[in-house]
């Protein structure tokens, strides 16, 4: 089997080890991957933040680079996953031709716990990894694409790794994009509120599927220099990190 | 991104740490209270299409159910008002008030008289009015707006209450305790219910089929609002009909878990018209005021699901934005996600036009809501609107007209990574950036930021491309 890798700007650009990972990821399960280079981004920023004409832009973009082939579309980011399979058809309502084109490759596009789980049927992918960890589950990811138990089995199936779950896991980190910057305060009382509950757990690496809602997370957590890490769910899965 | 007054109202409310422990704790019982008495139905989630359904063909049919409902109301000898505005509903009751020689009126709890400011329009005409919802007295003496649409005084604490209670009645050192203190409202209220000349209330379904208002209370005050005194007037806005009983059947349970997670409020009253010849109790009048006040305006718009609305509350409780700043932030009548979008569209986007920003699109409010209004997608219309009608700042105009341009090419994209990676050179301190300008500053205060990558993925990917 053949995959596209849309590899998200947040990890092209701010965490490219992420990216690497999931290369391994899928590698080890014989999934060959390509890596469609002109790919940019999304275009969700734009799209949440009311600029249409902007994200329209992006979203053609991303259709011109991934109707080349009919592969499935893997990308590590369920926010991601959820604008081109959710938002591109709404984006182009009103034009026939590039919302057929965007019904097209909306449902090629899959986010990586959900590929692992959902297509390739498999849970155990062999990683190892000690230690205890929790899972924070995205909100679009979760509420928007329905992908609940796919993450959590990929993480249970562990060897060696102590997998808790903490409350309020679907809270929302406060991340929510431009949100962080335009009510920053607000954001960071909901970041707190998440950094309690992960502490709570006792882990030592809260794991994600979204890069934007570890940035946010990671970004706490380093700020008071705590032992706390954050990996994306490719990390832990790659078999890369131990405790 | 300026210093507007949400944020302002946002940052005050966030210090006050007892604010923050009362909505916490409010929200989380009630959010828990919905998922687990909804989860008790066989098809919960059928259960909310249908009544999305029933909500969104009865707003297509809007005309015909209130005039239906206005021949019924009237057929059981009500009186029906036809109200354009909020100015127009509070005439039309004083006019009543004034016509019955009223000097005390006693209400039960409504959203759509906080809307107009009934309660000011008649006391400056020399009425007394008196709020009977235990929360909504609570907020009427602090001469507060209420900051949750359920629960009007889930801010206030038990110290601020007994304060409040002391000075309305004059009674002194009141004890600490909710029984204690409940009862001394009791009182209070059951005297003036006994003394009104009105009772004003609100509704929660209007049946066209055999015109009759529901009302439903946890405290019974909505009973003696609209049996005790002699003259009842009704005041709803005109989404609120419902062609049938059967339509009322689903709606009604989904209201009550969906609120307070209560399989049935306490009280559950269906009034049909006044009192009829051979009946014991009930006003001797009824006057139904059905009030338009911005609404059908937003019918023939994509906004239109937000009159599905049966004011739940229930994504206030799920909302993580309420959860940490509470009602009074919002600066509006009607506060939470579903306030965030309709007071634009009832009072205008340029009155308000913070409120579509506060939020993070997370979705908790369509997951909690019972007709499953899609609040996240007319968040995102909103801020579309303001975009287009150039109520942005123009640094952030220009930095989306940036991204727009740098998107459609990877080499441009890569520029400007590159350029990125050099402006924050002097930034980056140990694999981390603390202190970033204007504006990422405002993350950089209270978190660290990642810098770009020094290599990023899509170089990796030369090398790593011909493996397996």
């Amino acid at each position: 089997m053949k995959v596209s890798l849309f590899a998200t700007c947040l990890v092209d650009l701010f965490f490219p080890e992420v990216g690497e990972a999931v290369v391994t990821v899928l590698r080890q399960q014989g999934v060959e991957v390509d890596f469609p280079p002109h790919q940019t981004c999304c275009g969700q920023p734009a799209y949440n933040s009311g600029y249409w004409g902007e994200a329209r832009a992006a979203a053609r973009h991303f259709l011109d680079v991934f109707e080349d082939t009919s592969d499935p579309i893997v990308t590590p980011s369920g926010s991601c996953a959820m604008m081109v399979r959710k938002e591109y058809p709404h984006l182009f309502e009103g034009d026939p031709k590039n919302h057929a084109r965007a019904l097209a490759v909306a449902e090629r596009v899959y986010e990586l716990s959900s590929f692992l789980v959902d297509v390739l049927g498999v849970e155990d992918v062999g990683a190892q990894c000690t230690g205890r960890c929790t899972y924070h589950a995205s909100c679009h990811l979760t509420r928007g694409l329905g992908v609940v138990e796919q993450p959590r089995r990929l993480l249970e199936a562990v060897e060696g790794l102590e997998f808790v779950e903490m409350a309020d896991a679907d809270r929302c980190c406060g991340f929510g994009g431009t949100f962080a910057v335009k009510m920053a305060d607000v954001s960071g009382a909901m970041l707190e509120d998440k950094i309690a509950a992960i502490r709570e757990t006792g882990a030592d690496t809260v794991v994600a599927c979204d890069m934007g809602c570890l940035m946010q997370i990671m970004g706490a957590l380093r700020r008071e220099d705590s032992s706390i890490r954050g990996l994306h769910l490719a990390q832990i899965l790659a078999g890369e990190v131990s405790a | 991104m300026s210093t507007g007054t949400f944020v302002r109202r946002a940052q005050q409310a966030l210090r006050d740490t007892r604010l923050r422990q009362a909505l916490e704790s409010a929200t989380v019982r009630f959010d828990s209270g919905r998922i687990a008495k909804m989860a008790e139905f066989p098809d919960p989630e059928g259960l909310r299409d249908r009544g999305r359904v029933i909500r969104l063909r009865a707003l297509e049919n809007l005309d015909r159910h209130l005039s239906d409902l206005a021949d019924a109301v009237e057929r059981n000898g009500g009186h029906v008002h036809w109200a354009l505005d909020g100015d127009e509903a509070c005439h039309i009751v004083a006019d009543i008030a004034q016509a019955h020689q009223v000097e005390l009126v006693v209400k039960s709890k409504s959203m759509t008289t906080e809307e107009i400011n009934l309660n000011h329009v008649l006391q400056e005409l020399g009425i007394e009015v008196v709020e009977t919802d235990l929360g909504e007295w609570i907020v009427q003496l602090a001469g507060e707006r209420p900051s949750h649409i359920i629960a009007p005084a889930v801010h206030k604490t038990i110290h601020q209450v007994a304060d409040l209670f002391e000075r309305a009645t004059g009674a002194r050192d009141l004890p600490l305790e909710i029984p204690a203190l409940t009862a001394v409202a009791r009182r209070a209220l059951r005297e003036r219910f006994l003394r009104a000349g009105m009772g004003i209330s609100g509704v929660n379904f209007a049946i066209a089929e055999t015109g009759t208002i529901v009302i439903v209370t946890n405290e019974g005050n909505g009973r003696f609002v609209t049996s005790l005194p002699p003259v009842h007037v009704a005041i709803m806005g005109a989404e609120k009909v419902i062609p049938a009983w059967d339509d009322w059947v689903v709606l009604l349970p989904l209201l009550t878990r969906s609120a307070t997670g209560q399989r049935l409020s306490s009280y559950v009253t269906a009034i049909t018209g006044p009192r009829q010849a051979g009946e014991v109790d009930g006003a001797q009048e009824f006057h139904l005021i059905i009030m338009d006040n911005g609404r059908s305006a937003i019918l023939d718009t994509t906004f239109r699901e937000s009159l599905a609305c049966i004011r739940c509350g229930a994504c206030l409780n799920a909302c993580p934005v309420y959860k940490e700043v509470g009602g009074h932030t919002y600066g509006s009548v009607y506060p939470g996600p579903i306030g965030a979008v309709i007071t634009p569209l009832l009072d205008g986007l340029s009155e308000f036009p913070e409120l579509p920003w506060a939020s993070s699109l997370c979705g908790a409010c369509l997951d909690a809501c019972p007709v499953r209004i899609d609040i996240p997608r007319m968040l995102v219309e909103l801020r579309r609107r303001e975009v287009e009608e150039g109520m942005v700042a123009w640094p952030e105009r220009l930095l989306f007209r940036i991204f727009g341009r740098v998107v459609r090419h990877r080499r441009l994209f890569n520029l400007a990574a590159g350029i990125g990676r050099r402006l924050q050179g002097p930034l980056v301190r140990d694999g981390r950036i603390r202190r970033a300008p204007f504006p990422l500053s405002r993350w950089t205060r209270t978190r660290d930021f990642p810098p770009l990558a020094g290599e990023p993925f899509h170089r990796r990917w030369e090398r790593i491309a011909g493996g397996q």
